[in-house]
């Protein structure tokens, strides 16, 4: 593939910043403590991590979606967590906002965002609604400045350790999807509260936790769009965190693919390296071409988003594509790896459970399926 | 206060592998760098412009082929103000004093309080342009420093030798080489690498300096030393290798080779 | 006419460098092959009283500037001195030590006398044909071996570093000439104001000068890991030295480093523990007599260079090393 020098340059500062940062001790005091330093996270946003696409007027580094994947792709291949904290300003949070927000909330939040300063959550998953988001219970009343929210959102990234969240609650619950708006809520208001954090089985070190809302009072100015068009703004950044979640799957799956060959090379049996072995050889070939594929399916997704095309349905592709592919690879990346893949001394075996909820979160593989046979179909 | 850079654009020794059968270089494939002492010294100015970024300006300046304009973009990405490329074929092939003599050249057309160099590059390992720039400009140096404090019209280092440091006060101007330990270099910021990529680099050719220097002692032909040859380094018998013994055995085995060698 | 082979002395605080006595050997051989003499540069406050032990040691003439002012290593008065002098007596060839003295006045003289300099020479021959120093170097991170010429601008200068070259026995009889060159300085040669001098306190010796040495490498894992490698030192009368790796992550001080930015170092036997062998490490250890690796990777490229190669866990070979090596000497003492 081929790159300018800009993001050539970025993917340099990225892979430098891994190196440098993201180090195995670093690594596995945050799979031990289950916490990740907020040095790191500050010098992540000092390199512009967080605010990647974000206009310069805003704080952010004014580049593309092409460097977002870069960015994310370097960061992901060193360790899955620290890519998390990429991916939340930059898609998910950032996106709603720079799309929907007013001047004043751009100007407030993206920055805050970009520069690090805090963290913000997205909470659109309840307890009964997953895939199916029009079926959410959460609601948001008006009363004269403020609105006031009741509810609970569950699984949501990062939430104990944000000091804002994008909400989403019904304003009109005779209506699906259409009744849905967008807040920007300050979790230290009066009302909301945290679950315990989840007991996950990967990406340890970014808790994830429930968010519960009793009657907490949000000023009136910080509905995030109009109302009831909260899903439409849902579903746009969802779009970009596609992008994102893609080039998640291709960074965690590059690394088992670099782990795999180092293993095969020095790994000896049967009185040589079993990278001369057929079986071996055939998996390695499967996995690098896979990922290959993922690759161009990902940065392309990124080009066409950067050219201002509906991307909604490569978008899909690549989650989609990339996620299976990746949790295909980190499973043959354990099984080349035998005994020794399935102990925690070898990187693969937390590469395996960080891959598990690539499929999952940000839109299952199925509903990916269905978003892209909808287009197909239309 | 105005500070100039000198950097230079380095193969990544780091990487740099013989090719077992020819034993020769394999070039194909290692990266250039930003040569790690220039990159110190570099961090070292940007150090001191953090102290008011309006008033210090950081110029970055290399001699090179053209495309050492990549290691000047990355120069700016970290920060600095602005970035002069010396290219021409006449420059080509210069030893230490015929670089200098040029880089000196170029130096005389811009406003400096302050020249840093890196001690040393890592592909030439020489550590002669810095002090032959000073010599050429008539400027004071300090070579080996690995800490700086500016003051009004002065700075003050700290200089490693061997076995002592010296703390030395230098009127401005003046010339430091810098060493990697000074600093660890910052990196550059998504954000910076935008505006690298906007930013015009100078590009000076011999006509753009001729009159600031002696054009008889330029590149190849201004050079008083000369390669005679290169050769990879002859390697030495294969000794003895072992893979399959108990610890126990090892340190027996390195015992018995000592006592071989009358070590003990 | 340019003639003569002349060596800077280097010292500080009144006491000579080993360097100067190895590079007189060196020149030594180099004057005769050319039918000249050894010349010695010496500078400094007081330093007069050296220019017997520099005769004895190859110098057929010193040369001395003493002032005040050369006490401390300063550029621009030393850059003076010695200007000075190779304008007076026109050497054909000077050798310097590569050390942060030499590294910081050869390259400013040669600046300002014209002519060429190669640094970190590892060999100094004359051409018989066209009687050139050929001197040869290492380029390229240690990669490559460069042989360089200064053929139309004299003095041919040249630096290098400490421990490569070997000292000349003293030999008592030699007998040589002393001249004292007066030269005046002003406060105008002093560009640079030394506020401070700190000395490094090293109880240890400098690992140059170690007879036996034992090197870390990033494969001890950490500070800790030092423990018995510097125990196993003791044992065996050894100093400890590293790799680079060892420096930067600070487990050890600076002046312990071998290879390209560190020191170049030959002692008679080199232990290089948990040390991969990058080519810029073995650059400044691989002309070692005996060399004696230990490393878990059997691909490490130190085994390339290494006489004898151990592929296993040094935390248990050191441990066990040292245990039969303090059995071994108890019973050398018993028969001796």
């Amino acid at each position: 593939m081929n790159f300018s020098k800009e993001h050539d340059m970025i993917r340099n500062l990225a892979r430098e910043f891994a190196e440098k940062e993201l180090t195995k001790e670093f690594l596995e005091e945050v799979e031990e403590t289950g916490e990740f330093s907020e040095d790191v996270i500050k010098k992540m946003a000092d390199c512009g991590f967080f605010g990647i696409k974000t206009p310069k007027k805003y704080g952010g580094s004014g580049s593309d979606h092409v460097a977002y994947v870069i960015v994310m792709e370097e960061i992901a291949k060193a360790s899955g967590v620290a890519s998390i904290y990429v991916s939340g300003p930059n898609s998910l949070v950032g996106t709603p906002i720079l799309m929907s927000g007013t001047e004043e909330q751009k100007q407030k939040y993206l920055r805050i965002l970009a520069k690090g300063e805090s963290l913000m959550c997205f909470g659109l998953t309840e307890p009964g609604a997953g895939s199916d988001a029009g079926s959410m219970t959460s609601f948001a009343v008006l009363d004269g400045d403020h609105y006031i929210i009741n509810g609970r959102k569950t699984f949501i990234t990062a939430a104990p350790l944000s000091d804002y969240g994008v909400i989403y609650a019904k304003t009109d619950r005779s209506l699906g999807s259409r009744g849905i708006s967008a807040f920007i809520v300050d979790l230290h208001s009066e009302g909301v509260s945290f679950g315990k954090p989840e007991d996950k089985m990967g990406l340890i070190g970014c808790a994830t936790s429930d968010i519960i809302f009793e009657n907490v009072k949000v000023p009136k100015e910080n509905l995030l769009g109009r109302e009831g068009r909260g899903f439409t703004n849902a579903m746009k950044a969802l779009d970009t965190g596609r992008i994102g979640i893609a080039a998640q799957s291709i960074g965690i799956a590059a690394a088992a693919l670099e782990e795999s060959i180092d293993y095969a090379k020095d790994r000896k049996q049967f009185g040589t390296s079993i990278a001369s072995f057929q079986g071996i050889k055939f998996m390695l070939a499967e996995m690098a071409t896979k990922l290959e594929a993922a690759r161009l399916l990902t940065y392309e997704a990124a080009r066409q988003k950067d050219a201002g095309m509906d991307t909604s349905k490569i978008a899909s592709m690549a989650k989609y594509y990339a996620s299976e592919v990746c949790n295909d690879i980190c499973g043959k990346a354990v099984q080349i790896h035998g005994g020794y893949g399935f102990i925690k001394d070898y990187k693969v075996e937390r590469l395996y459970r960080d891959a598990r909820v690539l499929t999952i979160y940000e839109g299952t593989s199925q509903i990916q399926q269905i978003v892209i046979a909808g287009q197909l179909l239309k | 206060m105005k500070i100039v850079v000198c950097i230079k654009q380095v193969p990544d020794t780091n990487v740099v592998r013989l090719d077992p059968v020819t034993n020769t270089l394999i070039r194909e494939g290692v990266p250039s760098i930003i040569n790690p002492d220039d990159k110190a010294g570099l961090e070292a100015a940007l150090q001191i412009k953090d102290t008011n970024p309006e008033e210090i300006e950081v110029t970055v300046l290399t001699m090179g082929p053209p495309q050492a304009e990549e290691a000047l973009r990355e120069a700016l990405a970290m920060g600095a103000d602005h970035a002069i490329l010396l290219t021409d074929r006449a420059f080509g092939g210069a030893d230490t004093w015929a670089t200098s003599n040029t880089i000196a050249g170029a130096l005389r057309n811009l406003n400096y309080d302050l020249i840093i160099t890196g001690r040393q590059a890592i592909d030439g390992d020489t550590a002669q342009v810095g002090p032959q720039i000073a010599e050429h400009l008539k400027l004071p140096q300090v070579s080996y420093v690995e800490n700086v404090e500016p003051g009004e019209d002065y700075i003050r280092v700290r200089r490693q030798f061997e076995d002592r440091y010296h703390i030395l006060k230098v009127q401005l101007p003046c010339l430091i080489t810098t060493l990697t330990e000074l600093s660890e270099p910052r990196y550059m910021s998504i954000g910076k690498i935008r505006d690298a990529y906007e930013k015009e680099i100078t590009i000076w050719g011999l006509a753009d300096i001729e009159d600031k220097l002696d054009k008889a002692n330029l590149g190849l032909k201004g050079s008083p030393t000369r390669v005679k040859k290169s050769f990879p380094k002859s390697g030495k018998g294969v000794g003895e290798k072992y893979d399959d013994l108990t610890s126990d055995e090892a340190a027996q085995k390195i015992i018995e080779k000592l006592k071989e060698k009358y070590i003990i | 006419m340019y003639k003569d082979v002349f060596v800077f002395i280097e010292q500080r605080d009144n006491l000579l460098s080993k360097v100067g006595i190895e590079l007189l050997g060196k020149a030594r051989e180099l004057a005769d092959e050319r039918k000249q003499y050894v010349v010695a540069v010496l500078v400094g406050e007081k330093v007069q009283n050296y220019c017997d032990t520099l005769i004895k040691h190859g110098a057929d003439k010193v040369v001395v500037v003493e002032d005040p002012i050369l006490k401390e290593y300063m550029t621009e008065p030393y850059t003076k001195a010695v200007y000075h002098i190779i304008e007076t007596y026109k050497p054909e060839i000077m050798l310097f030590g590569a050390t942060s003295i030499g590294r910081d006045l050869a390259p400013r003289l040669a600046a300002r006398v014209h002519t060429g300099l190669t640094a970190d020479c590892t060999k100094l021959e004359i051409d018989p044909e066209t009687g050139l120093l050929m001197m040869t170097r290492p380029a390229f991170g240690g990669n490559l071996m460069a042989t360089i010429l200064c053929e139309n601008h004299r003095p041919q200068m040249a630096t290098v570093r400490p421990g490569v070259m070997e000292s000349m026995a003293k030999d008592e009889k030699r007998t040589g000439e002393i001249f004292i060159e007066e030269m005046t300085f002003s406060q105008e040669d002093v560009n640079v104001e030394i506020e401070e001098v700190i000395k490094t306190e090293s109880k240890k010796k400098d690992i140059t000068e170690a007879r036996i040495l034992v090197s870390a490498g990033r494969g001890i894992g950490g500070p800790e890991g030092l423990k018995p490698l510097e125990s196993f030192a003791q044992v065996i009368d050894a100093e400890v030295s590293s790799s680079r790796a060892v420096v930067d992550s600070d487990w050890i001080a600076k002046d312990r480093q071998v290879g390209q930015t560190g020191k170049t170092v030959r002692p008679e036997v080199y232990f290089a523990i948990g040390i991969s062998g990058a080519v810029q490490h073995l650059a400044g250890m691989e002309e070692s007599d005996l060399i004696i690796a230990v490393n878990k990777d059997e691909k490490a490229p130190i085994f390339d260079v290494a006489d004898l190669g151990i592929v296993g866990d040094l935390n248990e070979i050191v441990p066990k090393l040292t245990e039969l090596m303090e059995k071994e000497l108890a019973i050398k003492e018993d028969i001796e």
